[in-house]
């Protein structure tokens, strides 16, 4: 399928969010589209597959001039679409999120539950992903709910796929496979559209990029013919510095310790200890125990035995408001579901985890917060028009953004970090970077969880191995190559 | 741009704060019109009187539903505090204090409530359901299925219901007390933030570290004794205490709140907006008794405003 989108316009209210965009995919290549957190790449392609409707422009799909009514028309006509934010039904199973709406039925109308297996079942083998059918999909790890969003467009035989950040919430194997089966697919004749902030990715497996900048085309390029400076300069507009900031720990004393955490069949005997002023990075597979590990610390889930210290002291936690006042602040992997209320301002998520602070005798000082708001939101460089906007109508990126500003104001003892830059962008990546630097030295503590080794290896003091539930090795900065940490991360041989 | 910003956030927010109030001005315009002697000072004196105890009732509902739940048992809540009352006032207490010691029994009541919902992890439909039934069977046991009377004439007693302060009955300035102080909780303090939070989110709310069951049960709690003190001024009004009482008055107040444009799966909504609520639901009762509607008629008339009411709600926010 060829597709031609020709001088889009488009503008949410006052927000021009695409003013005069050019793009144009050809049969069979896998083109990156790439841009900063709020260039309008969702909103591009979310007007190619036609949720939004463009004020401006033409679409020509195989020389003739198209409007896809809604979604499922495009669908229809050989779209899919893997879209940023999930759309899992957390309460049905992983078989009937496979299928929902396209039901394989017989003529009387009844699910041909075999079938539908059997389909289910060749496009999980081609992933290699080992999911049982009847799991409840909200019980699935981001990374394993994003897999099966995958595995959902695959199924459609689309002619044109759109991945918006599908990698975003996968590890390094699970990639692999994917980047294979989408090699397989443009030999078929199926074009993709991949949207990423990893930059390795795009130079792995791309043909051709664009980027998008402020809601324009900046350029279209043939991979082999551009550079990976190039890339990042068109982007942001400007040079960019090192991707990792220069990191100088000023390490002081233990501020968390771990002893012997356990529960169940998740994670077992885990010590570990961290430093006022350190990161300490958490690497492993996806479902080694490290999200779990995390969310036990911070009181989400309980635990059968263990003991956490903070300063020395004893603590007991039970559930998130207790971790909060012993000192922790949480960044989960999961924004949308657990880090942010979507139906809110920017101001009211960002207050929410503030509230102490900003109602100390229970009255809450507006002012303040609207003062202490406005300066995240510029500190973080979220692109937004006003603090009042909606959460769920920033973009991905910005979105993650609001979450660590919501947590960096409680000024916590210990920051954990569940993938902390995922869908952000390589300049706000180092704006964080950044950020946790001023953050350690002024002593916070930070653990940082990231499926990402580079992040590991350049932003962390010291390294932890997650490997089914267990500790396997601490690796310290020195020594944390990337080969170290994937031997112990699969199991150490 | 930003001016334009700011207009069009106003124009829009402007809308939904006072749709509800123009639907009010309007229906106050046309029975008016169809019988004057609606909009005459003693009538709207009556009119006050007779929402409040709805209105009680919907501004503790009101906070419920923020938090994406309901609460069925308000009615049997007000019944049953109502005869407790009753029963110490004839048993010789104080008045007052039994007052004081059966609106004490409501909060009781509602924190129940809410320990069912946090604790006992049961949804608010089926936990408040389960208890509207079970309180008015206490009633029905505590009455013997006879209303109370004989419940002395203390002054400070029959003021609640029945009596006037400048002109203005009592129960209405209970009402505009309680809206007053309601609105400050809801919209002015860390307690009203975390209501809507809990609403719009659960899962955040509870991540952010807020105490979403504590919070809750308060909240339920709130209600109880919302509801008990509407039973109080009921109490007085009939100086009685009646078994039956409060029947069905949950499904008034949550009408009221609805059209109020309080969103039933929470986060969403104002005190401002309940109080139309209960205005226009007062409003359409006074003003079609006043018309002379057959009260059958009068219920289709309601169902019909409400349809109406969250039809014209919708269309806004699309
Ligand atoms: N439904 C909407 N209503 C209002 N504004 C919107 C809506 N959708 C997107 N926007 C705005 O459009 C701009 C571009 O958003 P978009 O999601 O396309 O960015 P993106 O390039 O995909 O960024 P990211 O890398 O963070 O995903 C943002 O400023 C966003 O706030
Ligand atoms: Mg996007």
């Amino acid at each position: 399928m060829k597709i031609e989108m020709h001088n889009i316009y488009k503008a949410f209210g006052p927000n021009e969010v695409l003013k005069g965009v050019d793009f144009n995919l050809e049969p069979n290549e896998i083109h990156a589209l790439m841009g900063e957190n709020g260039a309008g790449k969702s909103t591009l392609m979310n007007i190619l597959t036609g949720l939004h409707k463009q004020d401006q422009g033409s679409i020509v799909i195989n020389g003739q001039e198209t409007l896809f009514k809604d979604s499922l028309d495009a669908e229809q006509c050989g779209l899919a679409f893997i879209r940023q934010e999930l759309n899992i039904w957390p309460e049905m199973t992983v078989l009937e999120n496979l299928f929902l709406g396209r039901e394989l039925v017989n003529r009387y109308g009844v699910l041909k539950t075999k079938e539908m297996k059997t389909r289910a079942a060749e496009v999980f083998s081609k992933l290699d992903i080992s999911l049982p059918f009847d799991k409840e999909a909200g019980l699935c790890s981001v990374g394993e709910q994003q897999m099966i969003e995958i595995a959902k467009a695959l199924m459609t035989d689309a002619e044109v796929i759109i991945m918006d950040e599908p990698t975003a919430a996968l590890t390094d194997r699970e990639i692999e496979k994917l980047f294979k089966v989408m090699k397989d697919l443009t030999r078929k004749g199926v074009s993709l559209v991949y949207i990423s902030h990893r930059m390795e990715e795009i130079f792995a497996i791309c043909d051709r990029i664009t980027v998008m900048r402020d809601g324009i085309t900046v350029d279209t390029k043939a991979i082999k013919d551009t550079n990976f400076d190039q890339v990042v300069k068109k982007m942001v507009g400007r040079d960019l510095e090192d991707r990792f900031p220069q990191r100088e720990a000023s390490l002081g004393g233990n501020v968390l310790e771990v002893v012997g955490l356990t529960s169940g069949g998740l994670f077992k005997d885990i010590h570990f200890t961290v430093r006022s002023g350190e990161i300490l990075g958490v690497s492993g597979l996806m479902g080694a125990g490290r999200t779990e590990i995390m969310r036990a610390l911070f009181g989400m889930d309980t635990v059968d035995s263990g003991e956490v210290r903070v300063d020395g002291k004893k603590v007991s936690i039970n559930n998130p408001a207790e971790a909060v006042s012993a000192g922790f602040a949480f960044i989960t992997e999961n924004r949308k579901e657990e880090g942010l209320i979507l139906d809110f301002s920017i101001r009211d998520n960002i207050g929410l985890a503030n509230l102490e602070s900003f109602a100390p005798k229970g009255l809450v000082k507006v002012n303040d917060e609207k003062k202490f708001v406005e300066m995240m939101v510029k500190r973080l460089n979220v692109k937004t028009v006003s603090t009042e906007t909606i959460v769920g109508q920033l973009s991905g990126g910005n979105q993650q953004k609001i979450v660590i500003a919501k947590w960096i104001g409680t000024s916590p003892k210990v920051l954990i970090m569940d993938e902390p830059t995922r869908g952000i962008d390589v300049g706000a990546k180092r704006e964080i970077y950044e950020l946790m630097n001023e953050l350690t030295n002024r002593g916070m503590a930070i653990i940082m969880v990231s499926s990402e080794l580079p992040e590991i290896i350049g932003m962390s003091d010291r390294v932890l191995v997650v490997h089914e539930g267990k500790i396997t090795g601490e690796l310290m900065k020195q020594e944390a190559t990337q080969e170290k940490i994937m031997a112990l991360a699969t199991g150490g041989n | 741009m930003n001016s334009q910003v700011k207009l069009m956030k106003n124009n829009t927010s402007v809308w939904q704060k006072f749709g509800p109030l123009f639907a009010l001005i309007l229906l106050f315009a046309i029975i008016t019109v169809l019988n004057p002697s609606f909009l005459t000072p003693l009538n709207i004196m009556n009119l006050l009187r007779q929402i409040s105890i709805n209105a009680l009732i919907a501004f503790g509902m009101t906070f419920i539903i923020l938090t994406g739940g309901i609460d069925l048992s308000v009615g049997s809540i007000l019944a049953l505090s109502s005869a407790l009352m009753a029963g110490m006032m004839v048993s010789g207490m104080d008045p007052i204090l039994a007052i004081i010691v059966g609106v004490l029994l409501g909060t009781i009541m509602g924190v129940i409530n809410g320990l069912l919902i946090t604790k006992g992890k049961m949804a608010p439909f089926i936990a408040t359901l389960a208890s509207m039934t079970i309180f008015r069977g206490l009633t029905l046991v505590y009455t013997e299925g006879k209303p109370i009377t004989g419940l002395g004439d203390s002054l400070g007693f029959q003021l609640l219901g029945r009596g006037y302060f400048f002109g203005i009955p009592v129960p209405a300035v209970t009402m505009i007390l309680a809206f007053f102080m309601l609105w400050f909780l809801l919209h002015k303090t860390a307690f009203g933030r975390k209501t809507y939070a809990i609403g719009g989110n659960e899962k955040a709310s509870r991540i952010s570290g807020i105490k979403v069951d504590r919070v809750k049960i308060m909240i339920y709690g709130l209600a109880g004794t919302a509801a008990a003190l509407a039973g109080a001024i009921l109490t007085s009004r009939l100086n009685s205490a009646q078994p039956t009482a409060g029947q069905s008055y949950e499904m008034d107040a949550i009408a009221a709140v609805v059209l109020g444009g309080t969103s039933l799966s929470g986060g969403k909504g104002r005190m401002f907006g309940t109080l139309i609520g209960v205005l226009i639901i007062g409003t359409l009762n006074n003003g079609l008794n006043l018309l002379g509607v057959s009260s059958f008629y009068q219920q289709v008339v309601k169902g019909i405003v409400i349809i109406v009411a969250v039809l014209l709600d919708r269309k806004k926010s699309a």
